[in-house]
């Protein structure tokens, strides 16, 4: 072993944890640690906020007549921002922002992210953003009332002249903010992880979470800019005697609207769901005690994903009327991305063969993702198929299916990375009792909830709809039922987080409190790292290529003995 | 208003005495939409929906199979790899052939998948030679329709019937309307569908038919329907605050009853000859101002 230069500079621990005041801390924040807890809570709240909206749909919609709301508008008003407000300032600041920011550089061993004063913009454009979005509520939109009620796809003509008021401005400043944000965001996660990876961490011995979040930077940086081009073009549509990009009557395509959206949008599915497949990856291989299995085809079935996701965005648009050769294509090209899906779901089964499984919280959440996961995936092969889904585009099939993927998986990628890495971010447990009773208040929720909403798309009945036939009550009463359930576990997620937090002196946990199988760098620092790890960096040892990295021993010892000065 | 409802009767009393169906007691006749409650496809009533159904099925079959396979694997790994009973865990991460056989095996079922579904795709878009075309043209909100094969023939526009109406032409609320489109049984029809400002969707679930209507395009599609009564659909792209009330109701008659149809100059069906006017047109205004 080669000890590295800077080995031999005496660490002063002192230096490492020296904190600036709360101002300084939180709002000039460089700090990829700091910067990561806000893109948490930022999350956290956006989450409330985009769960009070669906909890008052599913309110309406517990029975036929329109008996909540005081005007349909209100309620597309409500469905629009509820995908709008979960896509961009719940999931994708939860998964990229705050995980992302919070590990990737540990992860590879780095003491930083390549821009923190980048990063630190980054987070600022979101709460920005997010304000914009919910001034839209009060401003007007349509003829009929506040707000923007053209759902979250924008489709012109109802985003242009169907919407005339400023509302839908609002969001797409709002949305320009966000997608600047993590236009931002990517730039700096390709740089950290392709410059910033510390001696001897090659790309193949990288953690999967890390692969995960390099796709997903490299989905945004070529997604988003797309989606930013088409909201301008809406802006500039939607000036009286502006642009006629979208308007038949001036010449223009509505349909290219569509082409645009998805071809952002769909790659935007992938940006949600990748990282919580590099989380579950972990926490499956931790609690199985053994290395991932098959890890080059893991980290490959996600490149493989974000490729071919790029290909395949009019399965989104069968029934605009394309023509029948380009719809068979999006088939074919769509039933291939089963494919490394596929091999990424064998593999973490093959992980767990063999294994010592412990079912603690975060495994518990890990399984119960591969599980729904696959339930969403295998009706995506349904839906894929555009003879079939010409029965159901536009049905609560649809709805069942993408939430299935979405609501339970990246959401279950979320809380399961949260009662993960918990105890290391904030140096304290949490109670487990409690935080079982979330999990399975939450699994029962969510899937009485999205269950039934696959009978009613066979049923036929459309989405968007504030009101419905009769024939559509009983499952649509069976689905009210499960937003009470999963209101319950929201509730208990805080309580577990509140009593976590008052229990924090009695709880303290060490470097790496689940022990064998956590193989990664952030269990060699202390649980919370200090202010500024890696001052030092860690050299990576071990000859083959997987992830189950090895830290220099020396280095170890050494971190060894620097935690138990620090305590 | 009653002498203008009263001629209408009339004339529709006269329809049906020519076309030989019965008198003025209106009969609703068979309806397909939604079942109440119901958890699966709607019946068929086109070959095309009859296709589709299939390759669902055999796309459920394969998918609750993989289902089952995964969700089996786990419990059985969960148990018999649990801590307390394999305490000691193996160090494999690789086997070639096991990632060869499950990278090869979906391909399998994909391909067996692909091949029914390319066939129920070019049968479903690809059009026949038509016998007959409609045109349906979406407005915000409610649907116009019209033939554009005969001259005779007046475009029409179907709008929603309110809960008090729906109830007392026997018809279901949020699916009936004053005005259905009318075609004939067995008959191949070229449905042109457009849109005169948002986007909507023309949509008969029990035809395997969805068909955007987009403002500055004509898209076209087709359905043959076998067997003759009411079908409802509704407006399936979202077109602003009332798209959850602009339906789509299909009356399927025979050739001879079309034709006589048509030979009276394609007069809508009055819904409400011999029902208590001075109710329902009360509902008229409650619905208008809704």
């Amino acid at each position: 072993m080669v000890a590295l230069p800077g080995a031999d500079i005496p660490v002063t621990h002192s230096h490492d944890d020296e904190k600036p005041g709360f101002f300084a801390r939180w709002f000039y924040s460089t700090n990829h640690k700091d910067i990561g807890t806000l893109y948490l809570i930022f999350g956290i709240i956006s989450g409330v906020i985009g769960g009070y909206l669906s909890f008052m749909m599913r309110m309406e919609l517990m029975s036929p007549g329109i008996d909540v709301f005081d005007s349909a508008h209100t309620y597309l008003v409500f469905v629009t921002m509820h995908g709008l407000i979960m896509i961009f300032f719940m999931v994708m600041p939860a998964l990229i922002g705050g995980f992302g920011n919070w590990f990737i550089p540990i992860m590879i061993g780095a003491p930083d992210m390549a821009f923190p004063r980048m990063n630190n913009l980054s987070f600022w454009l979101l709460p920005t953003a997010l304000i914009c979005l919910l001034v839209s509520f009060f401003v007007p939109g349509a003829a009929e009332g506040n707000g923007f009620g053209g759902a979250w796809v924008m489709y012109p003509p109802l985003s242009t002249t169907g919407s005339p008021g400023p509302a839908f401005d609002f969001i797409i400043i709002g949305l320009l903010a966000a997608g600047f944000s993590s236009i931002f965001g990517a730039i700096n996660f390709i740089t950290t992880i392709l410059n910033m990876r510390a001696p001897g961490m090659t790309m193949h011995k990288m953690p999967l979470f890390a692969w995960a979040v390099l796709v997903t930077a490299f989905l945004l940086l070529l997604a988003l800019p797309v989606l930013a081009a088409s909201l301008f073009m809406l802006l500039t549509d939607r000036i009286e005697g502006g642009t006629a990009f979208f308007d038949p009557a001036r010449g223009g395509d509505p349909q290219m609207f569509q082409h645009l959206f998805w071809f952002f949008g769909h790659p935007e599915v992938y940006i949600m769901i990748l990282p919580a497949f590099g989380i579950v990856s972990h926490i499956i291989s931790t609690f199985s005690r053994k290395p991932i299995f098959g890890y080059l085809g893991m980290a490959y079935a996600m490149v493989a994903i974000g490729v071919v996701g790029f290909v395949v965005w009019a399965h989104h648009m069968y029934t605009i009327g394309m023509d029948v050769n380009v719809k068979a294509y999006f088939v074919l090209a769509t039933l291939v991305i089963a494919v490394p899906t596929g091999v990424k779901v064998f593999s973490w089964l093959a992980t767990m063969w063999g294994g010592s499984i412990r079912f603690t919280v975060p495994m518990m959440w890990a399984l119960a993702f591969i599980f729904l996961f696959v339930i969403g995936g295998v009706t995506g092969v349904m839906l894929a198929n555009a003879g079939v889904d010409t029965y159901f585009h536009d049905t609560y099939y649809v709805v069942a299916h993408f939430h299935y993927v979405l609501s339970m998986g990246a959401v279950f990628g979320i809380f399961a990375g949260w009662y993960y890495w918990y105890g290391k971010m904030f140096g304290h447990d949490y109670n487990k009792f409690l935080a079982k009773v979330h999990f399975w208040l939450f699994f029962i929720g969510v899937n009485v909830i999205f269950f039934p909403q696959h009978f009613l798309g066979l049923n036929g009945m459309p989405r968007r709809y504030v009101d419905y036939p009769a024939e559509f009550a009983l499952w649509n009463e069976v689905s009210s039922w499960g937003a009470f359930i999963t209101l319950a576990s929201v509730v208990v997620f805080f309580a577990v987080v509140i009593e976590a937090f008052l229990m924090r002196n009695k709880r303290q946990v060490g470097n790496n409190y689940w022990g064998e199988g956590a193989t990664t760098l952030e269990w060699t620092i202390s649980s919370p790292p200090p202010f500024h790890q890696f001052s030092v960096l860690p050299r990576i040892d071990g000859g083959s290529d997987h992830d189950h990295t090895e830290v220099d021993e020396a280095y170890a010892r050494r971190l060894g003995d620097e935690n138990a000065t620090d305590i | 208003m009653r002498a203008k409802h009263a001629v209408t009767a009339l004339s529709a009393g006269l329809l049906a005495l020519v076309t030989g169906a019965h008198a003025l007691a209106r009969d609703v006749g068979d309806q397909y939409g939604p079942e109440a409650n119901g958890w699966f496809l709607q019946d068929a009533a086109t070959p095309v929906m009859e296709d589709l159904i299939f390759v669902h099925n055999l796309v459920q079959v394969i998918i609750t199979g993989i289902v089952i396979v995964v969700f089996g694997l786990m419990i059985y790994i969960c148990l018999r790899f649990r801590e307390s009973k394999n305490p000691v865990p193996s160090k494999t991460s690789h086997n070639t052939l096991l990632e060869v056989v499950w990278t090869i095996l979906p391909v399998v079922l994909l391909v067996i998948i692909a091949v029914p579904s390319m066939s129920l795709l070019y049968k479903q878009d690809r059009l026949p030679e038509t016998e007959l075309t409609v045109k349906a043209v979406g407005g915000t909100w409610n649907w116009t329709y019209s033939y554009p094969d005969f001259e005779n023939v007046e475009e029409f526009v179907s709008n929603p019937l309110d809960e008090t109406q729906a109830k007392a032409v026997g018809q279901p609320y949020l699916l009936a309307t004053d005005a259905p489109l009318v075609v004939p049984v067995n008959t191949k029809v070229k449905v042109l569908v457009t849109s005169v400002n948002n986007m909507h969707s023309w949509a008969m679930p029990a035809f395997g038919v969805k068909m955007d209507a987009v403002p500055g395009i004509i898209n076209e599609t087709w359905f043959e329907v076998t067997k003759e009564g009411t079908f409802y659909g509704q407006c399936s792209e979202i077109c602003g605050i009332r798209h959850y009330y602009m339906p789509i109701e299909v009356k399927v008659v025979s050739q001879s009853e079309f034709a006589a149809y048509i030979a009276s100059g394609g007069e809508p069906e009055d819904k409400f000859a011999g029902l208590d006017l001075n109710e329902t047109s009360g509902a008229v205004m409650t619905a208008a101002n809704r």
